[in-house]
């Protein structure tokens, strides 16, 4: 029953935003039904749409977690498309850079993502925790650092000499293992395990109790001498290898190259979204980038065959962001009405 | 030589001003205590609706007052969302955000079959300052520009008047440090940071008009680019103060402009990229202390609740 009603407000919340969706076409002539029937048959009209869409839900399902990671300890990554970057340009580096037996290449190329994107997002919580600077702002500026940085470095010294601006192939050692005839790969079921990792983490380990404690209640979990600090710096760590392991799934898996990054690709900003709509939980998470997935699957196919703009993709996103956000005014309207009935409101 | 330095300094009052603008909005409504990171979103819409009024009725000016309006819309939303929903600023923010990239595609798509980049529409016209134009060197660097160039200027004057020199300015800083106490002195604390969001939501809009129907003559898919996230870079190096928030944009724009010489006569001896990220290299310098400090305002990013 508990585990039930968590469930209402992300389903009002997707209703809506394809409601949404649907009056937006509406207002441009364009047929709702037959948009969301093409979404549809895009992602489950065959094999090979599903394949996709579970790749397009790779990357969500990590970047998802790494926002909901901070998210418990009370911080705010909003840096995991840097983390990305970092991540996904270290990975392609030691992925061409050397070749090695694959069960030291695959985990030591994951390694590098893991490092290098937990850095990127360790030292937003390291300038929180020293300085007090809130690391939104830390983590806006460390995306555009990282984007310039890792477009020089793809661009530039690690740049395969050629007409397009990429790094060369990792080995063949470095590649994740491909379903033939398919883009689906491992680095699908290395999100479920991070997933299902990140549930164990938190909440069957002490590292995930204190993490919790200081989201939950920093001062409280001062007194009982938890070091709120060091839980920062390592929760952004954590936060941060998420996202990086989503930079180093889409080398290893999918483009076996690092390209030139010409902008911010937003996987991070999603994963917001992701984690809001799963409530910061393990499961909801992989159920949210799921859906995000079939929705960029079906993106280009509603542009093609029933003549929508696929921006109205990122427009229903935002939609639901809104309604999770404004979580609270739901919870106030189901508290005063479970207050009428003289219910004792179960508040969260 | 000389020309080079006219035309760097040339440009980098240019670049500056989008920036400018949208670095106040963000001083009035962080200084009322509410983040507002959405300023890139609610730029890239007033760039694009500035573009499409334009378009649609040929006059650039109405194209500005369109995105006045629509920023200050979008500002309403966030505003409603983060100070009587009291829902969390940044994730408002965000969701702004991914809004205005959707919103201007779609409508973009829609307006204009070819995706990417609208038809070039009227811009507003240079208008040189007779007097001052005249003035060797000066005049080729300050006095040559779209009026957007002196109206940021004069605004960062009159932010500075508004926000120190009188009362609504008191409330708006009081309301951000030391809500509590600003609502025991009879201060509206809800209204006031309305008024400074909504205001800066017409900032960050005027910004993005300055872009599409000031600098450009269009409106490209995503001009905006980072821009509004430049001007919170700024705004926070300039110490959360229309004239620090000045100096700053001018250095970013300077940094810009730098860049894009170095491009054009073939100086690589920076890669540009390092150039680009000067701006978000230097304000992290300054939140870490290493040159200057940046102290936010003390209510920052805190729903205000009453019965508390």
């Amino acid at each position: 029953m508990k585990s039930l009603s968590k469930l209402i407000v992300p389903v009002i919340a997707v209703i809506f935003g394809l409601l949404f969706g649907a009056v937006f076409m509406v207002i441009i002539g364009k047929d709702p039904i037959l948009a969301y029937q093409v979404l549809w048959n895009s992602s489950f009209g065959s094999m090979r749409g599903f394949f996709t869409t579970l790749v397009n839900t790779t990357p969500l399902i990590f970047t998802g977690l790494a926002v909901a990671f901070a998210f418990r300890t009370g911080l705010f990554n909003i840096g995991g498309d840097g983390q990305f970057l970092v991540a996904y340009t270290a990975t392609a580096w030691i992925g061409f850079i050397i070749q090695l037996p694959w069960f030291i290449h695959i985990p030591l190329a994951l390694l590098a993502g893991i490092l290098a994107g937990g850095v990127w997002g360790g030292f937003a919580g390291y300038l929180k925790a020293k300085l007090g600077v809130h690391e939104v702002i830390t983590s806006i500026m460390m995306n555009y650092i990282s984007l310039y940085l890792t477009s020089f470095l793809i661009g530039g010294p690690l740049m395969k000499p050629g007409p397009i601006p990429a790094t060369p192939r990792i080995f063949a050692s470095a590649r994740l293992w491909r379903i033939p005839g398919s883009r689906l790969n491992l680095g699908f079921l290395l999100a479920l395990l991070a997933a299902l990792l990140i549930y164990y983490l938190l909440w069957k380990t002490t590292i995930g109790y204190e993490v919790r404690a200081v989201g939950l209640n920093p001062k409280g979990a001062e007194n009982g001498g938890i070091n709120i600090a060091r839980n920062m710096v390592l929760a952004m760590f954590i936060s941060g290898a998420l996202a990086g392991l989503a930079g180093s799934v889409q080398v290893m898996g999918l483009q076996h190259r690092a390209y030139q990054p010409f902008g911010l690709i937003g996987l991070g900003f999603t994963g917001i979204a992701v984690a809001l709509l799963g409530k910061n939980h393990p499961a909801g998470i992989i159920l949210a980038a799921f859906l995000f997935g079939i929705l960029s699957r079906g993106a280009n196919e509603m542009q093609s065959m029933a003549g929508v703009p696929k921006d109205l993709i990122e427009i229903i996103q935002a939609i639901i962001i809104f309604f999770m956000a404004a979580e609270y005014v739901f919870t106030l309207i189901l508290r005063k009405k479970k207050k009428k009935k003289g219910v004792v409101a179960n508040v969260e | 030589m000389l020309n080079n330095i006219i035309a760097v300094l040339n440009t980098t009052l240019r670049l500056a001003t989008p920036l400018i603008f949208a670095a106040l909005g963000g001083v009035f409504t962080e200084r009322s205590g509410v983040f507002n990171i959405a300023l890139e979103g609610i730029m890239l819409i007033g760039a694009f609706t500035a573009m499409a009024f334009s378009y649609l009725f040929g006059n650039p000016w109405i194209g500005v007052l369109a995105a006045m309006g629509a920023g200050m819309l979008i500002a309403a939303i966030h505003a409603v969302i983060s100070i009587e929903f009291k829902a969390n600023q940044v994730v408002s923010g965000t969701a702004i955000n991914i809004l205005a990239v959707g919103l201007t595609g779609f409508l973009l798509g829609t307006m204009f079959e070819h995706a990417g980049q609208s038809p070039s529409v009227n811009k507003v016209a240079v208008l040189p300052i007779p007097g001052i134009k005249e003035i060797p060197v000066l005049g080729d660097i300050i006095a040559n520009h779209i009026p957007f160039v002196y109206l940021a200027l004069l605004l960062v004057a009159v932010s500075y008047w508004v926000l120190w020199k009188t009362p609504f300015g008191l409330r708006i800083r009081a309301v951000g440090e030391h809500p509590a106490a600003a609502d025991s002195v009879g201060i509206n604390v809800k209204k006031t940071r309305y008024i400074a969001v909504i205001l800066s939501g017409l900032l960050a809009g005027l910004g993005g008009a300055s872009l599409s129907v000031g600098l450009l003559g269009i409106f490209v898919k995503e001009m905006t680019a980072g821009r509004g996230f430049i001007a919170l870079a700024a705004m926070i190096f300039g110490k959360y103060t229309p004239q620090g928030a000045l100096l700053a944009a001018l250095l970013f724009g300077f940094a810009d402009s730098l860049q894009m010489l170095a491009q054009t006569i073939g100086i690589d001896f920076i890669p540009r990229q390092f150039l680009i990220m000067f701006p978000y290299v230097l304000t992290i310098l300054a939140l870490a202390g290493v040159i200057g400090s940046a102290t936010p305002p003390a209510a920052g990013g805190e729903p205000y609740d009453q019965e508390e």
